[in-house]
Formats: structure tokens, C-alpha cells, sequence
């Protein structure tokens, strides 16, 4: 329906190392297997974009990578490296933030004490305001999506869009190198959608990867450079966006396959 | 709407930038002491008024009991007002810490009479230990009460309205058995020689050359640390309060400071001996007023006291340890009850089984919360604290000069508590964020 508003770097650019590369991922609850042997490269610079009904295991592949769940099978490989994230914190240090829907801001505090909660800069015992506001203008002027003249309000009287801005930044601020979201526009109106996905276009220019989960098929063939596309806990499909138009992705996402796929020969793995 | 699409997102900006000037602090976004008044004013209007409705009901109690009694703004009454206003003050900041995390502590009230006990104790004439020492341990006793019982909310994850309940019922048997054990048949009463260091916190007066020496250097330090802070902010190219109106704090500062020694100073002596100079005790609670501010506002600890009482599930994702932070704002509202309990004995020259802890930690949640703090957490200051104390105060002592008695002064202080919740109530309902 829209074209992507940036010109997406979907050159084949990288066949090298993938920041993060999933092998063979699989995860029971009980009986039920929520995720099974799922291969995915989630490149830097790129929007990876996961696709899939309700129950298909969007959250839990997103879970597993941030730290909160434990795969029972396969490797999580981050930046060629074998790791094992045991908790958030280990994902967290890493460089693998997750901006949640519920967003943990604190709504009393300003924009700059929200980016820097927990990491405040000190200059002898006492907060050093200035360089924190300074820092985080900065971090607001990169992402290019806020006025920078109000850093200094509240976050609970910003509008949707730009409190996950604020929570954005502040992943990036943290020097996050993959940055999760889950559903960011859920919520969102026009505008405001907008905002987001623009924000999301500039993590991918800085060379952040984003993982993006999403419902919403319009957002997610506008901001991503990847789709992945779950079914039934299997990865049905993965490759660059140009391998998909919308009617391929529902029938990936209701059945798993798609025939109009198959007949553009191989979709092939990247 | 693809052209929508590739619009930038300038009229958004623009509308946020309009909205940000009605929401941010004046002093961070404005460029000239006009646009200061206009921003300040459409605050006030869209209910960020701060300290505006505290300070202006003081000031419409104030003119109420001067018109019925002149002898209210006498210096004698007013320097009397200050010694009766210093516990309730200081037990309301105790108490900011805690309501700040959206937590309440009930136990301060007979925790902070355990340690005046216990201070009394050691500098009574048999027991010689030196004053301080004493006063370190009246204020570690309370400390550490309000101290295990935060470690006891945080660990049991139970309201600290019930364990705080307990701390209070608990707080008033060690009272009795303290004060019956430390001072056998006294009739439950524990004295404080008047000769002692401590009687003189709210029975002796600074000089009065020294009230002009030790206010100049705090209005004159206090004046400098803003104007640094202020021209480092406008050098960074943020911004800043314009010089004038960073000049305007100064001058208010400075004219208030003048104003408070000149009542101090002024004699107040009924007889032949001349009475001068502010009391000890103003010094005292004007410390911790300095002291608690800077802690909580210019400090990781206190950032953190207010992004718990905000949202502590995302203070606890950005890595605070929530445990912690909270175990020490429960001790350092003991602490500061424990200086409660030191001025009280003072005022009263010992301690007694009548105090009335329950109703006084009452009190203090009033002064608190007249002074705009709010219950829920994450909203208040320390200086609020002292205005809405320095009104439960002034009901007291205006009724008290007018003849009237605990009935008036219970009706009068209910009504001024419901109608700070109730202006609260109303800002804030105009307000975008709701907290």
C-alpha cells in the first residue's frame, strides 16, 4: 500500500558475519512446542521484521533472545560467538536491549532523567545535569524524531509515540547494538505511528540492528529490511522484504506456505 | 497518504514544542524573564503550581489571625511559632522520604520518642556520656527501627501501612518499658537538665551579630552555587533561566534570610532583660532542609527515591536495586525523626509516656501532603514539607493566642488538609500526566 519512506539498504552488503545468528532454536512448554529448530541471521544495520499469527512464537523467539526464557535446543551465536543468556542482564550486557509494550518509563521524571535512569552521569557526588542533558540531546538529535526543546518534560505527558522514542533512546543511549520491539505501533495513531517507524529506520542507519514484531502488515513492509514469518513455532519463510508482497505474507502466516512463493522459484535463505 | 507519509515531521515538532512549553519548567526553557512569567503562569494554570496554593493559603491563615490578634505577627509570637513549628517540620520531612517511594511509615512517631529516650538516658546525671554521643544514638535507634522494618516490607513484599502498624503498637510498649526502666518511679517521665547542650536547641538563642554573620554566608554561598549552576548551563548552550531572573532568586533568598533575622533579632524580652536572636533550632531545621533537598535533588540516591515511587518496575529494568534504595529511605526517615525526637524533648525539657506518637506521625503525614506530596509516590519536595508544617503550626499557635482550644485546632487543621487534597486534586485533573 505505501512504499517505504527511506531508501532501505537491502544491498547485499553483508554476507559476512551476522551480529546475531540462531541455530537450531527450539523451546517446549510441556507437550507443546512453542518454538522448533529455528535458523535465523539477524544482520546490523537492518530491520528484521518477525511475522506470525497469535501463538506461533513471535514472543517466545523474542524471549529466548533477551534473556528472559532459556532455549531447550540450539545455539544463540552473537557476533560469532557461542553465548548462553541466562538473564536479561546478560542480554542487556551484551548490547541486546528489548523495549516491551508496557514501555517502563517513569512518568514523573523528564526525558533526560528517564535515559539516563540507573546510569546517571556524577561529577563530585552530585548529578551532573549538564552533561546528561547534552548527552541525550544529542542521542534525540540522531534518532531525529523529537524536539529537542523538550527534553526537560515530563514523560507522562508525552503522546505514545514519543514515549517509545524516549524508551528507544534510551536503549540506544545504553549502546545497545540490537534493539527488540514488541508491537511498537500497537496503540499508535497515524501520526504518531509515523514517528516510530522513522525512529526505527534511523537505529538501522546507525548500524543498530532491530528485531520488530509486529501485527500490523502495512508498518511492517514499510520499516523493515528483513521479513521472518513464523508458523505454528517453524520458521515458514525468511529473506529480504523484495521476496514478499502482503498477499505471500498472510497466506505464510495462516498456512505456513504460499504458493505464489514457491512459483518465484526458490525463496531461498537470504 | 503516501504523501503524508514522506512529510517531515516538522508540524509535529512544532506542536510539541508548543505543548513542551506549557509542561517543562520555566527555568529550563526560557529565554527572558518575560517569557519566564508567561511560561510560569501557564503552569499555574494548567496546575504545575508548585509551592504556589502552600504559600499563599500560609499567607491567607496569616492575615486571618492578624486581623483577629495583633499579637500574631509580634517578633515574640513569631520566633515562639518557629520553636512550636520545628517537630512537626521536621517529622514531615522525615516522612517525605518514604511517601515518596509510595510507601508510609507509622512507626515514626513512638520510634523518634524510643531514641529521645534513650539520648535522655545516657546525659542524665548519672550515666555522663557526652552530649553527641548521645545524639547519635537517639538518632540511630529510630534509624535502624524504620530500617528492619523496610527490610521486612521489601522481603515479605507486604504493605508497609501493616508492618509500619505493627512498628507503631510495637514502638509505644518499648516506649513504656524504656521510660519505666530508664527513669523508675518518675511517675513515666524522663528529664533533660537544662543544663545540657541539647536543652539549648530550642531554648537559647544564636547571637544576634552571629544570626547576620551565618545567614550573609548562607545567602551569599547558596547565591553563588546558583549562579554557577545557571551560567554553566547558559555556557553549554542549554537552556537556562535568564540571568535576570537567577538574579530575582537571589534577591528573594537574600530579602527572606534579612526578614527572618530581623524578627529574631529584634528584643522580645518582657522585661528589663533584653531577649534576642533566632533559636537554635531554626539553624538546625534549615540544615536538614539544605541537606535533604540536595540528597534528594541533586543526587543518584534521591533520583532513585523518585523513580521508585514513579514506576518501580521500570526503576528495577534500568538496574536499581529497589531493596536497597528503599531500606535506606526508611533509615534516613528514622534518622530524621530521631533529630524529631531530640527537638521534642528539647521543647519540652524530657520526654513522658503521653507522647502521643500515633497522632504526631498523623501530623506529619498532614504537613506532608498540605505540602503537596503526594501518597502515590514519585511527587513532593522537602521544602514542601516545611510550609505544610509551618501551617499545622500556625493553626496551633493562631488559635492558641485567640483563646481557642484542641477542638478549634482539630476542625481547623482537618479543613486545611481537605482543602490541600482538594486543590491538588483538581490541578492535577487539568494536568496531561495524571500522577
Amino acid at each position: 500500500m505505501t512504499a517505504p519512506n527511506t531508501a532501505a539498504p537491502v544491498s547485499a552488503q553483508q554476507q559476512e558475519q551476522p551480529l546475531l545468528r540462531l541455530v537450531g532454536m527450539g523451546k517446549n512448554f510441556g507437550p507443546v512446542r512453542a518454538l522448533q529448530n529455528v535458523d535465523l541471521d539477524i544482520p546490523a544495520g537492518q530491520v528484521t521484521a518477525i511475522l506470525g499469527d497469535n501463538g506461533a512464537g513471535k514472543t517466545t523467539l523474542i524471549k529466548c533472545i533477551s534473556g528472559i526464557w532459556q532455549p531447550d535446543h540450539g545455539h544463540v551465536i552473537w557476533q560469532g560467538r557461542n553465548v548462553t543468556l541466562h538473564t536479561p542482564k546478560d542480554a542487556t550486557d551484551l548490547g541486546i536491549a528489548t523495549v516491551y509494550q508496557d514501555l517502563a518509563l517513569c512518568d514523573n521524571l523528564d526525558i533526560v532523567q528517564n535515559m539516563f535512569l540507573g546510569r546517571e552521569l556524577t561529577r563530585r557526588y552530585q548529578l551532573d545535569e549538564i552533561n546528561m542533558e547534552l548527552s541525550a540531546k544529542q542521542t534525540m538529535k540522531d534518532l531525529a524524531v523529537m524536539s529537542v526543546r523538550s527534553i526537560r518534560q515530563p514523560v507522562g505527558s508525552l503522546s505514545g509515540g514519543q514515549r517509545q522514542a524516549v524508551a528507544v533512546a534510551k536503549a540506544v543511549m545504553r549502546e545497545a547494538k540490537l534493539v527488540i520491539m514488541d508491537e511498537p505501533t500497537a496503540a499508535l495513531g497515524v501520526s504518531q505511528t509515523r514517528v516510530v517507524l522513522n525512529l526505527i529506520r534511523q537505529l538501522a542507519s546507525q548500524g543498530i540492528a532491530a528485531i520488530v514484531i509486529s501485527h500490523n502488515l502495512n508498518d511492517v513492509m514499510s520499516v523493515a529490511d528483513r521479513l521472518a514469518v513464523l508458523y505454528l513455532g517453524r520458521l515458514a519463510a525468511v529473506g529480504p522484504k523484495s521476496d514478499f508482497d502482503a498477499q505471500v505474507v498472510v497466506d505464510l502466516m495462516t498456512t505456513g506456505t504460499s504458493r505464489r512463493l514457491a512459483e518465484q522459484a526458490s525463496p531461498g535463505n537470504d | 497518504m503516501s504523501t503524508e507519509i514522506q512529510q517531515p515531521a516538522d508540524a509535529e515538532a512544532d506542536e510539541m514544542a508548543a505543548h513542551a512549553a506549557e509542561v517543562a519548567a520555566p527555568d529550563v526553557i526560557a529565554n527572558s524573564l518575560g517569557e519566564y512569567a508567561r511560561i510560569w503562569l501557564s503552569r499555574v494554570r494548567g496546575g504545575e503550581s508548585g509551592a504556589l496554593p502552600v504559600i499563599l493559603g500560609l499567607g491567607a491563615i496569616v492575615a486571618y489571625f492578624q486581623i483577629r490578634t495583633s499579637l500574631f505577627l509580634s517578633a515574640g509570637n513569631l520566633v515562639n511559632l518557629m520553636s512550636q513549628a520545628a517537630w512537626i517540620v521536621t517529622l514531615g520531612m522525615a516522612e517525605v522520604f518514604v511517601l515518596l517511594l509510595g510507601e508510609i511509615d507509622l512507626s515514626i512517631g513512638y520510634s523518634s520518642a524510643m531514641g529521645a529516650v534513650i539520648t535522655l538516658w545516657m546525659v542524665s546525671p548519672g550515666n555522663h556520656f557526652p552530649w553527641w554521643i548521645a545524639a547519635l544514638a537517639g538518632l540511630a535507634v529510630p534509624a535502624v527501627y524504620s530500617a528492619v522494618q523496610a527490610v521486612l516490607i521489601t522481603r515479605l513484599r507486604a504493605p508497609s501501612f501493616v508492618v509500619t502498624l505493627g512498628g507503631l503498637l510495637m514502638g509505644e510498649g518499648l516506649l513504656l518499658f524504656l521510660i519505666n526502666n530508664a527513669a523508675p518511679n518518675s511517675g513515666g517521665i524522663i528529664r533533660l537538665p537544662a543544663t545540657n547542650v541539647l536543652y539549648y536547641i530550642e531554648n537559647s538563642n544564636v547571637n544576634p551579630a552571629a544570626d547576620w554573620v551565618i545567614m550573609a554566608a548562607a545567602v551569599v554561598l547558596s547565591g553563588i552555587a546558583f549562579w554557577v549552576r545557571d551560567s554553566r548551563r547558559r555556557a553549554s548552550n542549554l537552556a537556562a533561566p535568564p540571568a535576570s531572573v537567577t538574579a530575582l532568586k537571589i534577591a528573594v533568598m537574600a530579602v527572606a534570610g534579612v526578614i527572618i533575622v530581623l524578627i529574631g533579632n529584634t528584643n522580645r524580652g518582657r522585661f528589663v532583660t533584653a531577649v534576642r536572636g533566632l533559636p537554635w533550632v531554626v539553624l538546625v531545621v534549615t540544615v536538614l532542609l539544605i541537606a535533604w533537598s540536595v540528597l534528594l535533588g541533586r543526587t543518584r540516591f534521591g533520583r532513585y527515591v523518585y523513580a521508585i515511587g514513579g514506576n518501580a518496575e521500570a526503576a528495577r529494568r534500568s538496574g536499581i536495586n529497589l531493596t536497597r534504595v528503599r531500606v535506606l529511605a526508611f533509615g534516613l526517615c528514622g534518622l530524621t525523626a530521631g533529630l524529631m525526637g531530640i527537638i521534642l524533648a528539647s521543647q519540652q525539657g524530657g520526654m513522658s509516656t503521653n507522647v502521643n506518637g500515633g497522632q504526631n506521625v498523623l501530623y506529619a503525614v498532614a504537613a506532608a501532603v498540605i505540602g503537596g506530596t503526594s501518597l502515590f509516590g514519585g511527587r513532593g519536595r522537602m521544602l514542601g514539607a516545611l510550609l505544610g508544617g509551618l501551617i499545622v503550626a500556625v493553626i496551633y499557635n493562631g488559635l492558641s493566642l485567640l483563646g481557642l482550644g484542641d477542638a478549634a485546632q482539630y476542625m481547623w487543621t482537618a479543613a486545611v488538609l481537605l482543602a490541600a487534597v482538594a486543590v491538588d486534586t483538581l490541578a492535577r485533573r487539568r494536568r496531561p500526566d495524571q500522577t
